[in-house]
């Protein structure tokens, strides 16, 4: 493995994500895994993987690796004590992101209980952004908690919707309103595939709405851990009526953003 | 009125009151313990005035506690023609600013529960549910409020008020004038809206004179709206001193600066204060004194003040060096001063309370914002989506929009409300409000880094 120059972390609502970079800004090694409430505990699991993985760096338990710097990005940032810096997930996203794509454009990034649209200029920059308001409309949540209410299993959620040939609309956007939408459309005998088109109908257009909230810029690109679900890329491209962009890694990018960051700011000058 | 009530009043509003209140401000003067609460490392500490400020007011809500037993009282909207009133010899009360200062006092969510539990919707104006909460509970943090004998609701900065005072007006049973002013969906209002708006001014007159029973004095209005101009005048003047880089006075400052010119237009102390509020912003700019240590950007403000968390941005922004140059809001109160015209009787006085800001189209805000984004060189704008504060708040996308594409202006809406905490969620607050810094590129790690 070549040598670790930064280390980058998301701590998110649902997962937890480290990133590290070689000097050059290239991704090298990065670990995954749901999020756990006791953060702290967890960032301490994840740098003693990373010092397993490589026995020439030494970490100070609670501290961080030394001559390592380290990014903390996502809703958990502030919780990282062993991080030389906290940075928000909107400047770490569109960092990942420009670095990845190698051009700016329009960044929709849908996580577990948080949305967000970023503008990323043509150097890298951010130029507007845009949040889910105060609830998890428009989040991964909205779709976990009503194919949870259907019993179909997260992972052939986007297969079991792109199956639907008939779409029923669900006209709440509110994840506990559209749950009951959703036991009454059952109980008058309506097919799940239709109801499961109609939540990822109401979930795309909720982002649609932020979308046109920004200004937009072209490319449309695409990010998190809903990007998983095959449906939400296909289904915001009938949408939008533009071709969606995903990179190769959609729930690394804030802790890659926040890794390149750690790599700008202290790389050592020679 | 009583010898007793007489003496009583005498005793405490002129005597021993305004006493203890001046007594209290030479000792935090000569104490000098100004801004020792907020963070001095990076606020300038608030200006001298806030003792004089503190004392105005105190005095005009000790006034208020006894009242009714030498004056009228009139409960009047913020954009009411104050001047008639005050004329006539009115103690004008705000409820407004009664509520925002239950907002900063931080016990209007308090009360605003005791208007729920009655039955008044959460959606309601939250100024209107604390001022209800007040009514019902008998609850204030300025001691007591007087009965109104007369209630002036002017619908020139929404249209809550005109339901808000028929509720009060059903509580306290007594006359209510409503001045109904046209919207100015163009640059000019129409010639009939403002023949409008005069006629029932003239009748407001008449209701008024019959409820103080007394006539109104031509030469005593002309007075009161003299002093009202000087003090707008001089508060526009102030404001327009935040050119000066770095700016002397935060928006932050505005705000709590602002009680007199709303509650005590008309009256001659509040000209002096202004005045010398005028002659200390001037010795800042000499001093080469910021709001904020180390400016670095400068934004302007959108709506209302987030009454009960006024700290928590003034450090927060100060933080990153970002000072508050500008804002609409304590705009309202100096703009309009060219157009109040002391010798132009009923037709001038229409006039001026036809075109407040939030009479007029969503097209006038964003040519405001423009024109003070190039004035005080601005290099964004926080817009304040108040939940409360619908007409204020209604265009903000569309405005924030505009900033950003034709006037390249970075642009965060910001949702809250200006006295209700529980729409105040923090940590999505500080996100956004981080986010919006980095993206202004102000943090410490973004200057020394090569960016892009």
């Amino acid at each position: 493995m070549a040598e670790i120059r930064a280390l980058g972390i998301d701590v998110g609502s649902t997962t937890a994500k480290m990133v590290a970079i070689d000097g050059w800004g290239n991704m090298i090694w990065h670990f995954l895994e749901q999020a756990d409430p006791r953060v702290d505990e967890q960032v301490e699991w994840f740098l003693l993987s990373v010092q397993e993985a490589n026995p020439e760096l030494t970490y100070y338990p609670g501290k961080g690796v030394e001559g390592i710097p380290l990014v903390a990005t996502g809703y958990g940032r502030k919780l990282v004590q062993q991080a030389t810096r906290q940075v928000t997930e909107i400047t770490c996203h569109a960092r990942g992101m420009y670095r990845e794509m190698g051009h700016g454009g329009t960044l929709v990034d849908i996580g577990g209980q948080d949305s967000k649209v970023i503008g990323i200029g043509p150097k890298g920059e951010v130029v507007d952004f845009s949040m889910n308001d105060k609830c998890a409309a428009g989040t991964g949540r909205f779709l976990e908690d009503t194919a949870n209410r259907l019993g179909v299993p997260l992972v052939r959620l986007g297969e079991v919707t792109l199956s639907a040939s008939e779409e029923v609309s669900i006209s709440s956007t509110c994840t506990v309103f559209a749950e009951s939408e959703v036991v009454s459309l059952i109980a008058h005998g309506v097919p799940l595939q239709p109801i499961l088109k109609g939540l990822h109908r109401s979930l795309i257009k909720r982002i649609v709405a932020m979308i046109r909230s920004v200004s937009f810029i072209s490319p449309l690109m695409l990010s998190g851990g809903v990007v998983r679900n095959p449906a939400i890329p296909v289904m915001l491209e009938d949408e939008m009526n533009e071709k969606v962009i995903v990179p190769k890694f959609p729930q690394l990018m804030g802790a890659y953003g926040a890794a390149l960051i750690a790599l700008e700011l202290y790389e050592p000058k020679f | 009125m009583s010898a007793f009530g007489w003496l009583t009043y005498a005793w405490n509003v002129q005597l021993l009151g305004p006493a203890a209140l001046r007594i209290n401000r030479w000792l935090s003067e000569s104490r000098d313990k100004r801004g020792s609460r907020w963070n001095a490392e990076t606020l300038a500490p608030p200006l001298k005035i806030s003792f004089k400020n503190k004392e105005l007011v105190g005095r005009h809500w000790l006034e208020g506690r006894y009242a009714n037993l030498r004056h009228k009282v009139a409960w009047v909207t913020s954009g009411a023609p104050v001047e008639i009133f005050k004329a006539l010899d009115y103690y004008v009360l705000y409820p407004e600013n009664h509520a925002a200062i239950c907002g900063t006092a931080r016990v209007a969510v308090e009360l605003s529960c005791e208007a729920e539990n009655a039955g008044y919707s959460r959606d309601i104006c939250s100024y209107a549910r604390t001022d209800f909460g007040t009514l019902l509970s008998g609850k204030t943090p300025v001691g007591r409020l007087p009965k109104p004998d007369l209630l002036v609701a002017c619908t020139n900065i929404c249209q809550t008020v005109l339901f808000w005072y028929r509720v009060l007006a059903r509580h306290f049973h007594v006359p209510l004038i409503v001045i109904d002013t046209p919207f100015v969906y163009y640059k000019e209002a129409s010639a009939h809206a403002l023949d409008y708006v005069m006629r029932q001014l003239e009748e407001a007159i008449s209701v008024a004179e019959r409820v103080a029973g007394k006539s109104l004095e031509e030469r005593r209005l002309r007075t009161t709206a003299r002093l009202s101009k000087m003090a707008s005048e001089l508060w526009l003047e102030i404001m327009g001193r935040n050119a000066h880089r770095p700016a002397p006075i935060s928006v932050i400052d505005q705000f709590i600066q602002m009680a007199p010119i709303v509650e005590m237009r008309g009256d001659p102390e509040t000209v002096d204060f202004y005045a010398a509020m005028l002659e200390e912003v001037d010795q800042r700019i000499r001093q080469g004194i910021g709001a904020v240590k180390n400016e670095r950007k400068r934004l302007l403000w959108d709506n209302l003040p987030v009454w009960y968390r006024l700290r928590y941005l003034a450090e927060f922004l100060g933080e990153h060096g970002i000072a508050l140059v500008a804002s609409t809001y304590t705009n309202a109160w100096g703009e309009l001063a060219p157009m109040i015209d002391p010798d132009g009787g009923m037709d001038a006085m229409a006039r001026a309370y036809t075109y407040p800001i939030l009479n007029r189209g969503t097209r006038y805000k964003l040519e405001t914002m423009r024109e003070m984004i190039e004035r005080f060189d601005l290099d964004g704008v926080i817009l304040h989506s108040d939940r409360s504060c619908k007409p204020y708040s209604i265009g903000q996308m569309d405005q924030r929009d505009r900033l950003l594409k034709d006037h390249d202006t970075p642009a965060l809406l910001l949702e809250a409300d200006h006295n209700d905490s529980r729409s105040f969620s923090e940590e999505q607050i500080a996100n956004r409000l981080a986010a919006f810094v980095e993206m202004l590129g102000v943090e410490k790690w973004q200057r020394s880094a090569h960016w892009g």
